[in-house]
């Protein structure tokens, strides 16, 4: 198996367990770490596909590079941003919940 | 026509998603009462910028394109307006002008007064919504999209707990972990194409994508993703709380903006990206989902308790209108820029002007009495005449009444509808306007009922915002007259014509028996007083009531998650099945 191929399969178990966290998680904050690890695997698989569509005698394709960077910056705001409403949301009513209304059982 | 090359007035470009952005970072140096300030400075400068883009591009007659840095694709990246672009780009403009005029009295800081910091984070948004949706119209290529959408996500959230409550909290963080969701299948499609044609430049990717799995997977996942950002049903687990419980003139931004820009990212990709991948069938799939929106929405709207609620889920239906026009814009089995893209732009824009008045009317009532029960509305429109007037106006218009932009946009897709022999989307348009019939007219029978004391203790509410309200409702009612130009003179008719007439009053007539059968309390029901339903009232109540459990449980976060897997599943499907064929 070639290493491409490696990290193609990693970036999908990465993928797989954060949809998985995403819906079935009820609480924001394993929800907002499944949502990292879902964007990580969408990083790997990106780094991966630099290194396969580098340019003869280049170790890899640059352009991943520069757009990863970007999105690992927009990631780490996102959870930022997140952390942030969730921690004010436990001061103002010590309950973490997403549920709507205490009935509604999600 | 050259996309790889600066044209003459393309520096128009960045100046136009910079100059927001420049108010929104002079705004926080320079604090409290000085954002309303260089708000208020910026709007009529950005707003010159948008119409001096639109000019340009009229004298320029193909598309406006500006190299950044002068690096041309593929590794640099270049900023484009064609004629959607430039629609979309006015609209916002003259949107975000009109809702800070009515945000003045929510949000001003009156020399005495305290500094809030509510009203420091109002501004600095909705400068920060502006200068994301103008990034959204104007890039090229998808990573930059991609930036841009998260921009206006980051941005939007916080408009909707701008009041601090938990209840906002909540909605405010509901909406910002299913939006991150979107975003990420989003980026995933995006990565899936860049590891199979090497480019994001929108121009370039179209000219080398060819159907298979990658685009096939791509499409699907990328269309999920922003499906989830637009809130179309079933995915629309997040807005009604967020729109509902912000604050008018937050909830204007939200409704009227934010999620237009993820449909126009969705536009862009069906359209200009992947015209040749798109297939009939996921067509019918996404023009689907927008008429169980349009029933789902209008039913659940009319069993709401409060105003802003109903408002919110009328937003949710009307969302489903805005995807009718997918199926309808394929010729040859190709999508093709032309009669049906043009009306669902106008109805895209229409619907922001009449929602952003719409919500200003209901926020307006909501201050002046104190509370938004549907139920207690009487008197209001002796109290307020603007208001109510506002209401109305902005709800003829989402109806589609002659001369308003989704009347001209409606009878685009008939057209359309007609003339590829897809009877049923005929169907959906001339119906969709009896279930928008059907909440407005029982808002207004409530507004416009007699009390059964006179109203005590209204507070008075800023003229300003009423005429900014009325004022935004009246652009939607006469939008089809700007449209004139680009369409033409003859669809549009004298509204008192006999035929015309007849349809418009076919349509509140239908209306009002909706509303009449599925409203949570008759509409004959004097406040207070006991009142006994009829058979047929029965059976309709037990059926709302089914309809809206199942929109609590389309709303629930496992249900949700697992539709929009599903929903990916199907559109690989169907775009591989519709190849074959």
């Amino acid at each position: 198996m070639s290493v491409e191929t490696l990290f193609a399969l990693a970036a999908c178990a990465l993928v797989g367990i954060g949809l998985y966290g995403l819906i079935v998680q009820p609480h924001p904050l394993r929800k907002l770490v499944a949502f990292n690890v879902m964007g990580s695997g969408v990083f790997v698989l990106f780094g991966a596909l630099a290194m396969r569509g580098a340019e003869a005698g280049m170790a890899a394709d640059p352009v991943p590079q520069a757009l990863l960077i970007t999105a690992i910056v927009v990631a780490f705001a996102a959870t930022s941003v997140t952390v942030a409403l969730l921690l004010r949301l436990i001061e103002s009513t010590d309950n973490a919940s997403l549920a709507d209304e205490p009935s509604a059982g999600d | 026509m050259e996309l790889w090359t600066s044209t003459h007035g393309g520096a128009l470009l960045p100046a136009a998603v910079l100059a927001p952005f420049v108010g929104m970072l002079l705004g926080l140096a320079l604090g409290g009462r000085q954002v309303q300030r260089v708000a208020f400075v910026l709007m009529p400068l950005a707003l010159v910028l948008a119409l001096g883009l639109a000019v340009a591009w009229q004298r320029e007659g193909q598309t406006l394109v500006y190299l950044l840095g002068g690096w041309a694709p593929p590794l640099g990246i270049a900023l484009r307006a064609d004629g959607p672009a430039v629609a979309m780009l006015l609209a916002v403009a003259g949107v975000v002008c009109g809702i800070g005029l009515f945000a003045r009295a929510d949000f001003g800081t009156p020399v005495g007064a305290p500094e809030s910091r509510a009203a420091f984070s109002y501004w600095l948004l909705l400068m920060a919504v502006w200068g994301a949706l103008n990034l959204v119209f104007v890039s090229g290529d998808l990573f930059t999209l991609y930036v841009a959408l998260e921009l206006l996500t980051f941005a939007g959230v916080p408009l909707v707990c701008l009041a601090g409550s938990g209840e906002t909290l909540r909605a405010a963080l509901r909406y910002m972990l299913f939006a991150l969701c979107g975003s990420v299948l989003y980026l995933l499609g995006a990565v899936l194409l860049y590891g199979g044609y090497g480019t994001l430049d929108m121009p370039l990717l179209a000219g080398m994508v060819r159907p298979g799995p990658v685009a096939w997977t791509a499409l699907a996942l990328m269309t999920v993703g922003l499906l989830a950002k637009t809130a179309l049903f079933p995915l629309h687990l997040w807005l009604p709380p967020a729109h509902g419980g912000a604050p008018a003139a937050a909830s204007a931004v939200l409704s009227a903006l934010v999620i237009k820009g993820s449909w126009f990212l969705l536009l862009r990709l069906w359209f200009d990206v992947m015209p040749g991948v798109a297939t009939l069938g996921a067509a019918q799939l996404l023009a689907g989902l927008g008429a169980a929106a349009i029933v789902v929405g209008s039913i659940v709207a009319l069993r709401q308790k409060r105003l802003k609620l109903l408002v919110a889920y009328s937003t949710m239906a009307q969302i489903g209108y805005l995807f009718l026009m997918f199926p309808l814009a394929f010729e040859a089995g190709v999508l093709v820029h032309g009669a049906a893209l043009s009306a669902g732009l106008l109805q895209a824009i229409s619907h922001a002007t009449a929602k952003a008045g719409m919500f200003m009317a209901a926020g307006l009532v909501y201050a002046a009495l104190g509370h938004d029960r549907i139920a207690d509305l009487a008197g209001v429109a002796r109290a307020m005449p603007l208001a109510v007037m506002a209401f109305a106006v902005s709800g003829l218009a989402l109806m589609g009444v002659v001369p308003s932009g989704a009347y001209l946009a409606k009878k685009l897709l008939l057209d359309a509808a007609e003339g590829s022999g897809q009877w049923w989307w005929t169907l959906v348009l001339q119906g969709g306007a009896v279930f928008t019939a059907g909440y407005v007219v029982l808002v207004l029978v409530n507004m416009l009922r007699r009390p059964a004391a006179p109203l005590q203790g209204v507070t008075p509410v800023s003229i300003l915002s009423q005429w900014a309200a009325l004022g935004l409702a009246l652009c939607s009612l006469l939008l089809a007259f700007a449209a004139i130009g680009p369409v033409s003179t003859e669809l549009i008719k004298n509204p008192l014509d006999a035929r015309d007439l007849g349809t418009t009053l076919l349509v509140i007539l239908g209306g009002a028996l909706l509303a009449l059968a599925l409203s949570r309390r008759s509409l004959f029901a004097a406040a207070g007083a006991p009142h006994r339903d009829g058979a047929v009232r029965r059976v309709t109540m037990v059926l709302g009531m089914a309809l809206e459990q199942f929109d609590a449980w389309v709303r629930r976060w496992t249900s949700a998650g697992l539709l929009m897997l599903l929903l990916a599943g199907l559109f690989v499907g169907l775009l591989r099945v519709g190849q074959a064929a």
